[in-house]
């Protein structure tokens, strides 16, 4: 009985590590553990399932209101009424401070982003300040920057302006299309400096090093060979900065928007009708709120393609920065 | 012919560098800008120079020449420039009018207490007070009206409530999908994810507060069954919404940097995937996980549509199915009938300067956390 075949010892030991194996698996599969990656995996479906809910509402509920009348037309002073109300002065005041925004903040954030990662050291003190103060004007609520443009562009830039220029009334010192636009570009500057930084730590150095070697100096090199290939970064920052500003209410209520105003803005010392703003408008100050929930979804929806486009492009364009990046360490 | 270093060689290029330095010196300036005129417009209620008694001393006109230029410029409430370049005769006119201006006040005010309170002054603007017409001691804003209550506890309590169930509906859900996206799931399903969340935050507030107002408070009234449909509950959940993706995309930038050994260390040892995330990564990113906390709390504070729409009478409660008015709603909402320069005016910059301190600590401080947890995690010091 003591002696076991070879063909027999073969057996016993496979059907052993067989059992063996199988035991270890019953080991691994836990509840606790298949409950708990479920919980995480449900959140995550939540939070999807929210912003699809978000975004199918205000589809499907504004889709019907839109139409060319819509968008084209420059409404009464009674814009609640879904039969003559039209979004042309708030589209043209939202885009004109976007642009008037993007004029200041590009060239400020992108010089930044420049100087943090080409000529800056990072240890140095300097350098850490700067990051702290981006970073920190990342996180001011952005009522604060309505407060700030109010104290500083209007009552105290324009103020003097006016009286520097000896205007007799107030041309300058006043909430105005160019004053929201700058406390825009204030609050959007993190934005940009982060996506422009981002996008030219993805430059490989060789490429800074081959173009020095060859006689370029650091700012030849600079302007023909970083910049260049930082576009498409610089673009998302722009793109980011621009969606962001145009959703924005808060730190215009105080600067430059205007409850209704019966020709479009012409002048960056004019005050402007915004979307934001006038959804905010449509949904808190109508008289009838079943006549104008119509208006009101059409107007969140053109908003929302405006701001969501926008976002749209500059994931996508920052999805492949970023896969350049990886591809690099 | 030497080699020359610095400005003498390249003068374009030395220029140019500290140009560009100057330039990225903005971002500095800008943070102190706004702390500076924010809080410059504040410092009357600061220091107690604002005065927003109803009934004052009045000076008669003929006893104009018996005071200092000083007591009547601070009498008149003119800035020293405005007070040089008026001549006698104005100062007559202005005194007469702030004389008549009294005489106008209705007489059942003459006897109200009430009536010679500054209401800006510290014990006014913290401390519950027992006003005319109400059997205790209350907390009240009430900017409006006569006497004038500028109490701001209940703008505390409501800005406190508001963000707190926003952080506690958010917290939960955003750590837990940061946990799966980043550990649990296959690359695949993150890559996709991770960019349809991050969309979340490209949701203009108005967008979630009209959402939050017309959908979601009659969806919540319905499953919970309370008496105002607009409330502290509804305000926080949307502005949850608002927070998640900043959450979301800190934590799993957190997670995801713990080093690969540590996973594979686990698993290796026998531990489930779930075991592994929960027991060895997440302590290890637990700094990174606060960071993102304290980065929400600072974006809920400081979210003011959702709330403005959602709700905003200000009451002195504490329950979350009750109204509440938090300290951005009520900047946004009280700026434009404010008189500028006026004491209603200075006390919404002080909240706003109050609020400004409020956020950059907490930034300083998710920063901090932050730099130190990726600082460790490297090996540095």
């Amino acid at each position: 009985m003591n002696t076991v075949t070879p063909g027999q010892y073969l057996a016993e030991s496979t059907s052993d590590t067989a059992r063996i194996t199988r035991s270890f698996r019953a080991e691994k599969f836990d509840f606790w553990s298949f409950f708990f990656s479920g919980l995480t995996g449900l959140a995550t479906l939540f939070i999807i399932g929210i912003l699809a809910v978000i975004l199918g509402n205000i589809i499907l509920n504004g889709w019907n209101g839109i139409s060319w009348h819509f968008v084209s037309t420059i409404p009464k002073k009674d814009f609640f009424d879904p039969a003559t109300t039209g979004v042309l002065p708030m589209i043209v005041g939202t885009a004109f401070r976007v642009i008037v925004m993007t004029i200041f903040v590009i060239p400020v954030g992108v010089i930044t982003a420049i100087y943090l990662t080409e000529y800056a050291s990072n240890t140095s003190i300097i350098t850490r300040i700067i990051r702290a103060a981006v970073n920190n004007l990342a996180g001011v609520p952005s009522i604060v920057f309505g407060l700030f443009g109010l104290g500083f562009f209007i009552n105290f830039v324009g103020k003097n302006m006016d009286t520097m220029l000896h205007n007799s009334t107030a041309v300058w010192g006043q909430p105005a299309l160019l004053w929201a636009s700058l406390t825009l570009a204030v609050m959007t500057l993190p934005v940009v400096i982060v996506a422009t930084e981002e996008s030219l730590k993805a430059i490989p150095p060789g490429l800074r090093e081959a173009s020095l070697a060859l006689g370029a100096t650091k700012l030849e090199t600079i302007l023909k060979i970083v910049l260049p290939q930082a576009l498409p970064g610089i673009m998302t920052g722009g793109i980011l900065a621009v969606s962001r500003a145009a959703g924005e209410v808060a730190p215009i209520l105080f600067t430059g928007v205007a409850y209704y105003m019966a020709s479009l803005p012409s002048h960056v010392t004019d005050q402007f009708m915004d979307l934001g703003y006038h959804v905010f408008v449509l949904s808190t100050q109508s008289p009838n709120i079943d006549q104008t929930r119509p208006v009101l979804y059409a107007t969140v929806l053109v908003l929302l393609m405006l701001t969501f486009a926008l976002n749209i492009v500059a994931i996508l364009i920052r999805a492949r920065v970023r896969k350049k990046l990886r591809a690099m360490h | 012919m030497g080699i020359h270093r610095g400005h003498k060689a390249r003068p374009l290029e030395w220029v140019a560098e500290k140009f560009i330095f100057l330039v990225s010196l903005s971002a500095i300036a800008m943070v102190m800008l706004i702390f500076l005129f924010v809080a410059r417009e504040a410092l009357p209620v600061f220091f107690g120079q604002a005065n927003t008694a109803l009934l004052q001393h009045t000076i008669p006109p003929d006893d104009v020449d018996k005071h200092t230029p000083a007591e009547l410029q601070a009498y008149l409430e003119l800035t020293p420039k405005q007070f040089a370049q008026m001549d006698k005769e104005t100062i007559k006119t202005l005194m007469e009018v702030k004389v008549e201006a009294q005489n106008e006040i209705p007489e059942n005010f003459r006897n109200d207490p009430d009536a010679h309170i500054n209401t800006t002054e510290w014990k006014y603007l913290l401390h519950s007070h027992q006003w005319t017409g109400y059997s205790k001691p209350e907390h009240i804003w009430q900017p409006v009206g006569q006497i004038k209550k500028f109490n701001i506890i209940p703008l505390f309590v409501g800005t406190l409530k508001t963000t707190l169930i926003g952080l506690l509906f958010a917290v939960p859900l955003a750590v837990g999908a940061a946990i799966y996206v980043s550990q649990l799931a296959r690359p695949r399903v993150r890559e996709t994810v991770k960019p349809v969340i991050e969309m979340l935050s490209g949701i203009p507030s108005v967008v979630t507060g009209v959402f939050a107002l017309i959908v979601m408070a009659s969806a919540l009234q319905k499953i919970f069954g309370y008496e105002t449909r607009l409330n502290a509950f509804v305000a926080g959940i949307a502005l949850g919404f608002a927070v998640i993706p900043v959450i979301f995309s800190i934590a799993e930038d957190a997670l995801t940097s713990v080093p690969r050994a540590y996973t594979q260390g686990a698993l290796a040892l026998g531990a489930s995937r779930w075991q592994t995330a929960w027991q060895i990564v997440l302590p290890a990113a637990l700094p990174g996980v606060f960071a993102a906390t304290v980065l929400g709390f600072g974006r809920a504070i400081g979210e003011t549509m959702i709330v403005l729409m959602v709700c905003s009478a200000s009451v002195m409660s504490w329950s979350i199915f009750d109204s509440a008015r938090s300290i951005t709603t009520t900047i946004a909402a009280e700026m434009a009938e404010a008189v500028n320069g006026g004491p209603h005016y200075r006390i919404l910059f002080m909240l706003g300067a109050l609020l400004f301190a409020a956020t950059f600590i907490s930034n300083m401080l998710g920063d901090f956390v932050i730099h130190r947890f990726k600082n460790k995690l490297e090996g540095k010091r």
